[in-house]
């Protein structure tokens, strides 16, 4: 018979005991799922990096409807349940009943919010939902702005070095003496101070937040000695409780949360509860690790085996890309206590071992966190290490008198050593899925054994196992490296320049240790163009990193002469710039004239030398130049449309025009080739260009991701624009997310195939505010962008590439 | 004996750049890297006849490009699994001021 399962929360923790439910025992409940946040599971822990722009919200949802809908699972998303009536075993929400046999409490915790004069002011806000993380990203994007985050433990940490990465000023108030007081000793919290401090984060400890002070929504934070810190939002970091209302109203026993057994079982048998919401021998848990260990033995009670979850001792990791920080165990000094530190301040190393009887009880690592789960694993042993107390502090690699290979260090870990903090997974399990499941590749392993697959922290470990077990037949390079000056990929070389505020391409190589000393022709423009796209206004081009074309603005030809392809609007031109062209080619001797496929005219065979004069008589004729060496917006080509064709319907030649006016002088990743037909009839071919307009009756079909080149392949449609306004607004913001996300010479036909055209449609078509914040970003870097290279060049800029630097006389003719 | 000839100064081109000189046997590329060091090479890629000069720089090696085929500066060898090499002319620094081993316009006069 089907017994009905009652599920109070769609958090982390219920997530994971209806998964291990479902592998066990898929058919023996019928269970209803009630959560408050209008939305599936996803990883909470995960919320930093999208707060930061790392990650995105799709990123990290575990669970999502399709998931509960293919297990059956009866899903109440946005609905709270207001009361559990043990007697007639049911719950209430949105006024319906929903019986139970079995019920299971999950509702986690709430922030805490300290109460202040002005805590409920508009602009305060917690850090712990989506809905924050927009709320937070949506006050970013004001010129200037201004959070005080209150709480400088690790929530508040991560909270503020994601705002500060959206540009945002940020002040961190912390009550204690030093950062994360928890987790870190006053040394390491110094270090972390600094390098906060460095990304231009204040941080105030002992800060005593007195009141939140503003009139109509938040305008500054005052504390205690007076100090007054100007804000548009506040962000309430101070802590959290659990979330116990439901079930004290119920009746059932809670002191700080919900008291549970062994088996997870609350003072009701019939209901259970685990998560941040419980109280497990005289203990809450907030850290991931033994919530997973929660939701394991719940599903085991649920299905009626032996399990019983013990206290754990878990580790820290900060989720701030490049701060390396790790702690675990008890630290705190005490009688009988040594401690063995190693410092190296220059390098902002710090590592310290909290000795007792011989055995190490705590940990705190800074800047090298390596050696931190094999210290932690030594923590849990609770062996003595007597034997290499001399070498403990450098870690394992330096145990047993020889430096061992990485390698070797891994295969040296006993089979039961943490690898993956967040999800409990031991070295063995790995080991085993790989063997036993024919597992060749990361994402391997973190679907099989969830191990690496929540903070990511420990992936290098898991790498380095997929290496040891499988030997010369593991492939690591599934992120297929820019170039071999680097093994990273070209997301997460873009990701890290937006994460580590790298701004220069001797930066960038600095700081992800590329392994050439100035990179090579491959990756050296794939970082310019990243650089330039991330920085608009602050990086400046190299124009060293660019290929020819793009650094003569001119097109190379077979035989080391050049091309030149004067822009006209649209396509475009009249008698005066035909004369000019004419003109040109007559003074200069080129030999070829021709029309392109883009419907410009290409002047082909002028010798390099020539390019500043034949440039400068064509803009002398209002010229400036077509881009059509650029990988950039190239051309928009168009049919005469309602102007003059009895079938047009709309004006496709003004609406090109007015498109290419607005977007000329933009660098993309590859080439951009745009048109506008005027009809269904397509004249101006545009149903396999990167972006094209169909006008009909009813507006403007917009298409998008077609090629006529390498590939040959017909666009997509993305959707309907009524007005010319909504059609300019949509292919700009369309080009600026390729922009953002396209990786260097990979077309947009190439991308959208890459990422999905659901999640193109999601961001520009869906929602109107994130296609608003494109289409600006694309306009903020056209101040940058459009100026004519031509203009330039003429003027003198980069006049040495034109002349020669020297010439040597013919000795013969002076014979 | 070797016979210099003052072409420049380390200046006249750009940081992974290069310039030309137009010579009675062709374009000599003169190329400076990331670290000032400077090189002469035959300007014309053994494959097609690119012109190295207009290539990419990285380290002592530049990139053709026509068909991206890459050579060493310092031995005018290509790299890689191409096969060619290109002439390589002596080049020093005196200061700021470039000079080359000229001897090659010698050879052409004597002819």
């Amino acid at each position: 018979m089907t017994e009905k399962l009652v599920v109070i929360g769609a958090g982390m923790a219920s997530g994971r005991m209806l998964e291990h439910l479902f592998e066990t025992d898929p058919s023996r409940y019928q269970v209803t799922l009630f959560g408050a946040e209008p939305r599936g599971n996803y990883n909470r822990i995960m919320l930093s990096p999208v707060l930061s722009g790392e990650k995105s919200y799709e990123d990290i949802i575990t669970h999502d409807a399709d998931w509960y809908a293919a297990n059956g699972v009866d899903t109440r998303f946005g609905q709270t349940v207001t009361r559990i009536d043990r007697a007639a075993r049911t719950v209430h929400a949105n006024g319906v009943e929903t019986p139970y046999d079995k019920l299971v409490v999950a509702t986690g915790s709430a922030p805490f919010i300290i109460p202040i004069a002005g805590k409920d002011l508009p602009g305060v806000m917690a850090f712990r939902d989506l809905d924050d993380v927009e709320k937070m990203v949506a006050a970013s994007t004001r010129p200037n702005a201004r959070a005080v985050v209150i709480g400088g433990g690790l929530l508040g940490l991560e909270a503020a070095a994601a705002l500060r990465n959206r540009g945002m000023e940020v002040v961190v108030l912390h009550l204690m003496g030093h950062l994360m007081e928890r987790q870190l000793d006053p040394a390491a919290g110094y270090l972390l101070q600094r390098e906060l401090e460095k990304r231009g984060i204040t941080i105030h400890c002992k800060a005593q937040t007195k009141a939140i002070l503003g009139d109509e929504r938040v305008e500054a934070v005052l504390l205690e000695d007076g100090t007054v810190y100007q804000a548009d939002i506040v962000v309430m970091a101070a802590g959290i409780r659990p979330e116990t209302r439901i079930a004290t109203d119920a009746g059932i026993h809670v002191e700080r949360g919900i008291v549970v057994d062994d088996q997870m079982r609350t003072s009701d048998a019939d209901i259970l509860a685990l998560g941040e919401c419980v109280e497990h021998q005289s203990v809450v848990y907030g850290l991931v690790a033994p919530l997973y260990d929660m939701a394991k033995v719940a599903a085991k009670t649920l299905t009626g085996t032996d399990a019983a979850f013990k206290p754990v001792k878990t580790a820290t990791q900060l989720k701030v890309t490049g701060v390396n920080l790790y702690s675990a165990g008890d630290f705190a000094e005490g009688e009988g206590r040594e401690e063995i530190v190693l410092r190296d301040a220059a390098a902002g190393v710090y590592k310290r071992l909290v000795l007792e009887d011989d055995k190490v009880i705590g940990t705190v690592l800074y800047g090298e966190t390596g050696d931190g789960a094999w210290f932690f694993d030594l923590i849990k042993k609770a062996e003595s290490i007597s034997a290499m107390r001399d070498t403990l502090i450098f870690g394992q690699a330096y145990q047993g008198g020889a430096e061992l290979d990485p390698m070797a260090a891994v295969a040296a870990l006993p089979d039961d050593a943490e690898i993956c903090g967040c999800n409990g997974v031991c070295k063995s399990a790995i080991t085993g899925a790989i063997a036993s499941k024919g597992l060749n590749s990361l994402d391997g392993v973190r679907a099989h054994t969830k191990a690496s697959a929540s903070c990511g922290s420990c992936t290098g470990l898991v790498e380095k196992l997929l290496a040891a077990t499988l030997g010369d037949s593991y492939n690591p390079a599934a992120v297929q490296p820019i170039c071999p000056c680097t093994d990273l990929g070209h997301d997460d070389v873009r990701r890290l320049i937006v994460a580590k505020d790298l701004k220069s391409i001797p930066a960038v190589m600095q700081e992800l240790e590329w392994k050439t000393s100035c990179g090579c022709a491959k990756c050296r423009p794939a970082l310019n163009y990243y650089l330039l796209s991330t920085w608009p206004g602050e990086y400046e081009d190299d124009n060293q990193s660019r290929f020819i074309n793009e650094r003569v603005h001119a097109n190379i030809q077979k035989d080391g002469t050049y091309s030149v392809v004067p822009r006209m609007w649209g396509g475009i031109t009249n008698p005066r710039e035909l004369r000019a062209i004419a003109d040109v080619a007559d003074k200069f001797a080129i030999p070829t004239i021709k029309v392109t496929g883009g419907q410009r005219i290409d002047l082909l065979g002028v010798k390099k030398e020539d390019l500043p004069a034949v440039w400068g008589d064509l803009n002398a004729a209002g010229m400036v130049s077509g881009a059509a060496y650029a990988k950039g917006l190239r051309t928009v080509k168009t049919c005469v449309g309602s102007d003059w064709c009895r079938f047009g319907t709309q004006d496709s030649t003004g609406l090109g025009v007015r498109i290419e006016k607005f977007m000329w002088g933009s660098w993309t990743p590859a080439k951009v080739k745009m048109a506008v037909s005027g009809c269904p009839r397509n004249c101006a071919e545009a149903t396999c260009k990167d972006v094209g307009v169909i006008c009909v009756d009813s507006g403007y079909e917009i298409h998008f991701a077609g090629a006529a080149g390498l590939d040959i392949k017909g666009t997509e449609v993305l959707c309907h624009a009524r007005t010319e306004d909504e059609a300019l607004e949509i292919i700009v913001a369309l080009t600026q997310l390729y922009r953002e996300q396209g990786r260097y010479l990979e077309r947009i036909y190439k991308w959208a195939k890459r990422v999905g055209s659901a999640s193109i449609k999601a961001n520009i078509v869906d929602d109107f505010a994130k296609r608003r914040r494109y289409y600006e970003r694309f306009v903020y870097s056209q101040k940058f962008a459009q100026v004519d290279p031509w203009e330039e060049r003429v003027n003198g800029k980069d006049a040495h590439e034109f002349a020669a630097m020297a010439e040597f006389g013919f000795p013969q003719a002076a014979e | 004996m070797t016979d210099w000839i003052k072409i420049g100064q380390l200046s006249d081109i750009p940081q992974r750049g290069a310039r030309c000189l137009n010579t009675p046997i062709g374009k000599i590329a003169v190329f400076r890297t990331a670290t000032d060091e400077v090189y002469a090479i035959e300007d014309r890629c053994p494959h097609k006849g690119g012109p190295l000069s207009q290539g990419i720089v990285h380290g002592a090696q530049v990139t053709c490009p026509l068909h991206n085929w890459v050579f060493s500066l310092e031995t005018g060898e290509a790299q890689g699994a191409d096969e060619g090499k290109v002439q390589t002319f002596a080049l020093r620094r005196d200061g700021e001021t470039l000079l080359i081993d000229a001897s090659f316009a010698l050879a052409v006069a004597a002819e």
